[in-house]
């Protein structure tokens, strides 16, 4: 008898856990247009900080002598141009959610 | 308490399929409600799982024989630990760990990205269950683990005897860990593929599990090579075994993929290389459970044929199948976004390192199957042994050690002669100076270990030149001293320096490797009380031999004193354990106890620069006319009277005893072995470790205002870089 109530509760838990989402109202339109315009800002960001690192992986590289200047020089500027490249599509993206430029 | 496991492995298979039909569904519909609840199936799994594994974990240690797998695979006087552990000695309770295991990182992931990949995630989720959905169906239909017996024995069949060691014991648990973990990028994989997301978002979110997923099966591999070398009996610790191959071959791809994925984040290059790459890792990770758990090999391993060859074919045939047809239906997308700047470049040594680790998990796939499709085809069991792996793999395994020494010492994109000259110069130094002080010493008779050794020097000064260069680039930039300029350093680079280490690590390990192969000194030797056997210089004497009663076994074994020139070394005590057999039908109330399973406890005394290794295995025969005997008078005893006439028996093997059969082992640097693996799990745990959020944001902050900076002046091109003293001087 105890194992049947065990099953049970386990039962309702899964069923619980599962249709949570289901129970609550739709999402609107608006707040999921919001919401993906949120999730693009965050692959962005993301972009935004793998390219600062390859930044940083150059000028590593430059200075512990793997690089010479000229090279770091053009790689430099190459990925500076497509940190600004996501830095402006970032701006785009954050003004369709209505977020401020965290960052001065 | 086994319905409620019953029960909760029916509904973990219930939600799995409903929360594959939600994720997908949600996708397709843009609803995310139905995605949510798909995600939301997954933990509901993992609760599911769990409590029936707590169900299965309790039963075992309660020793409730009503289950069949607690009664086949346990004991009353089997100790505590063992109990926690012989859950995943069976094959119900292993499937079960690998669904545990599975559902528990597929939470967490979930859980992770719940707000990001919107369009890769619920494919991902799907994917995920598609996974827990056949390992639920396994459990259900084909090897359930809640069967219960008939009627109950009083006495449980014990643990396997040689799976009572403490590193098989957490063996197969990080085994289990990196093949689950490993399903995680292979789930967001296709999840790209099918969303058509195919940036490099999906590497990025997904790069610590991969790490995860490499390290544990990493250390899963080794904890396999210790239980092989200190309680097998047969000295070595690879032995090309088809299941410990299994185990290495998503590893190898893996190691090739934590390579490659760089060039896609950095480049948006090798799409289609990548995603195959990790398809075939993640099919490999479960044709590694199939090779063990379907009985199709005849290994220690795969104890028990079991029924779950053909649903395992079958969901491998569908893993193949989609993943191609997803490759090749999304071959536009996945077209490389850039070319190689040049050959010389770091993304060309991660090509051809990516071609050797593929090429060794081929020659392993091929040594592995070979003797399968052999049988299939002709019907005789052909096998490849070692000699044949190592042909092979010793040239490759060469190559990939030149290679992570190259590799780090050459940037990004472009590298110049020029540039390579200079700082390959101290490296190459290195290696020729192991070179000319090894040959005098006599191992320019093994090339190939001679050369591996050149090697590991060359990559171990690379990687000590690229810290020294690194460290000192620091001090110029802050003024901090080298301590802290090392650690500030690492932490900013944490990916980078901590594959260094991992390079050295392997290295280490192959040095080894190298040297416990080819300069080993072996025997098998017979020999009585008093006599002495000499290998690889060193003189041991059998002393004497011992006999100990513990609760489950009979321990015969010798004492072996060990000197070299006279002077005394150690004292070795290798030992043969004999675990009853149940069978007393055949041998018998008395014999029972020496015709069980027996197992190997070494004698060994490692050090850094050689171990010596003795194995025992003591001749019962002359004992057996007593055992006929005693079989005969106490067949109707009691058991406390069997237990003093097996003590008997055993005081007097020590007193008159035969002589035994010892192997013997010199064999040097197998502590570099360990070392090298625990090195590479350090490089590892650093590359994984989480860079602080505080951490995040200071150093976006910073280069956020650089890049702003540059906005104006990139026309101009970066400025030299300055320590930041001068610059500090100069505002």
């Amino acid at each position: 008898m105890l194992e049947f109530v065990l099953v049970l509760a386990v039962l309702g838990a899964a069923v619980w856990l599962v249709t949570g989402p289901l129970r609550q109202a739709g999402i609107p339109r608006a707040q999921a247009r919001e919401l993906r315009s949120a999730t693009q800002v965050e692959e962005l960001e993301a972009q935004r900080e793998a390219k600062y690192r390859e930044i940083r992986d150059a000028e590593l590289d430059y200075r512990v002598g793997k690089l010479s200047e000229e090279d770091w020089r053009a790689q430099d500027r190459a990925l500076r141009a497509e940190a600004v490249e996501i830095l402006r599509r970032l701006d785009a993206a954050r003004e369709r959610v209505g977020e401020g430029e965290p960052e001065a | 308490m086994g319905v409620l496991g019953r029960a909760c492995l029916i509904l973990a298979l219930g939600v799995a399929l409903y929360g594959i039909a939600a994720s997908v569904y949600g996708a397709r519909a843009r609803r995310r409600e139905w995605v949510a609840s798909g995600r939301r199936a997954v933990y509901a799994l993992a609760f599911l799982v769990t409590v029936a594994f707590v169900v299965l974990e309790v039963a075992f240690l309660r020793s409730d024989f009503s289950f069949e797998v607690v009664a086949s695979h346990s004991s009353t006087t089997t100790p505590t630990f063992y109990k926690v552990t012989a859950v995943w000695s069976s094959q119900e309770g292993s499937l079960l760990l690998w669904i545990l295991l599975l559902s528990l990182s597929s939470s967490l992931v979930l859980f992770l990205t719940r707000h990001r990949l919107r369009e890769v995630a619920p494919w991902a989720t799907a994917t995920l269950l598609g996974f827990g959905a056949f390992f639920a169906l396994l459990l259900v239909a084909f090897a359930p683990p809640f069967g219960q017996t008939a009627t109950p024995p009083l006495e449980g069949a014990g643990l396997n005897p040689l799976l009572r060691h403490p590193s098989m014991m957490i063996h197969p648990p990080m085994l289990y860990s990196g093949y689950t973990l490993f399903a995680v990028p292979f789930a967001f994989c296709v999840g790209a593929l099918i969303a058509r997301r195919l940036d490099a978002e999906w590497i990025r979110s997904t790069r610590r599990f991969t790490l995860a997923a490499w390290l544990f099966l990493g250390v899963g591999v080794l904890l396999g090579a210790r239980w092989s070398y200190s309680e097998l009996g047969w000295g070595g610790y690879w032995a090309w075994d088809p299941v410990e191959n299994a185990s290495l071959m998503p590893w190898l791809t893996g190691t090739a993929f934590l390579h490659s994925v760089m060039i896609q984040e950095r480049r948006g290059m090798l799409k289609v290389w990548n995603a195959s790459l990790i398809l075939a890792t993640g099919i490999l990770a479960v044709l590694g459970t199939f090779l063990v758990r379907s009985g199709i090999l005849d290994s220690i391993h795969a104890f028990g044929a079991s029924t779950l060859g053909v649903p395992f074919v079958a969901f491998i045939g569908v893993l193949i199948a989609g993943s191609v047809a997803l490759v090749i239906s999304r071959r536009v997308e996945l077209r490389s976004e850039h070319r190689l700047d040049s050959l010389l470049s770091r993304e060309s040594i991660f090509l051809i390192n990516n071609l050797v680790l593929v090429g060794l998990c081929f020659v392993i796939f091929w040594g592995t199957f070979f003797p399968l499709i052999a049988e299939a085809l002709t019907g005789k069991k052909a096998s490849v042994g070692p000699p044949w792996f190592d042909r092979y793999t010793v040239p490759l395994a060469l190559a990939l050690v030149l290679l992570s020494g190259v590799g780090p010492v050459v940037a990004w994109r472009r590298a110049t002669l020029a540039s390579l000259r200079r700082t390959l110069l101290w490296p190459a130094a290195a290696a020729a100076v192991v070179l000319v002080v090894l040959v005098p010493l006599g191992a320019g008779d093994r090339p190939l270990a001679l050369a591996m050794f050149a090697l590991a020097a060359f990559v171990v000064s690379v990687v000590g030149q690229e810290l020294w260069r690194g460290v000192r680039a620091r001090m110029a930039m802050s003024e901090d001293p080298v301590p802290l300029a090392l650690v500030a350093l690492v932490r900013r680079n944490r990916r980078r320096y901590g594959g260094y280490l991992v390079h050295v690590g392997i290295a280490i390990l192959f040095v080894g490797v190298a040297a416990s192969s080819a300069f080993r000194h072996a025997r098998d030797v017979r020999m009585s009380p008093g006599q002495t056997a000499k290998v690889g210089g060193y003189d041991l004497r059998y002393v004497k031999p011992t006999a100990e009663l513990a609760n489950e076994k009979i321990s015969l074994g010798a004492v072996v004193d060990v000197r070299k020139d006279g002077e005394r070394v150690t004292t070795l005590r290798p030992t043969r354990g004999f675990y009853p057999s149940r069978d007393v039908e055949q041998f018998g109330p008395i014999g029972r106890y020496f015709e069980g399973e027996a197992t190997s406890e070494v004698g060994l005394r490692a050090g850094p620069t050689r171990d010596l290794w003795t194995a025992i295995q003591p001749d019962i025969q002359p004992l057996m006319p007593i055992i006929a005997e005693g079989n005969r008078r106490f067949a109707q005893s009691s058991g406390d009277v069997q237990g003093l006439v097996i003590a008997a028996i055993a005081a007097r093997y020590e007193r008159r005893p035969p002589p035994a059969t010892f192997r013997i082992i010199v064999s040097p640097l197998v502590t570099w072995i360990w070392v090298g693996a625990l090195i590479a799990v350090g490089g590892a745990l650093i590359a994984i470790w989480p860079v602080g959020a505080g951490a995040r944001r200071r150093a976006t902050a910073g280069y956020a205002a650089r890049v702003a900076r540059e906005i104006g002046s990139a026309r101009s091109g970066p400025g030299r870089p300055e320590p930041a003293r001068r610059a500090r001087a100069r505002a």
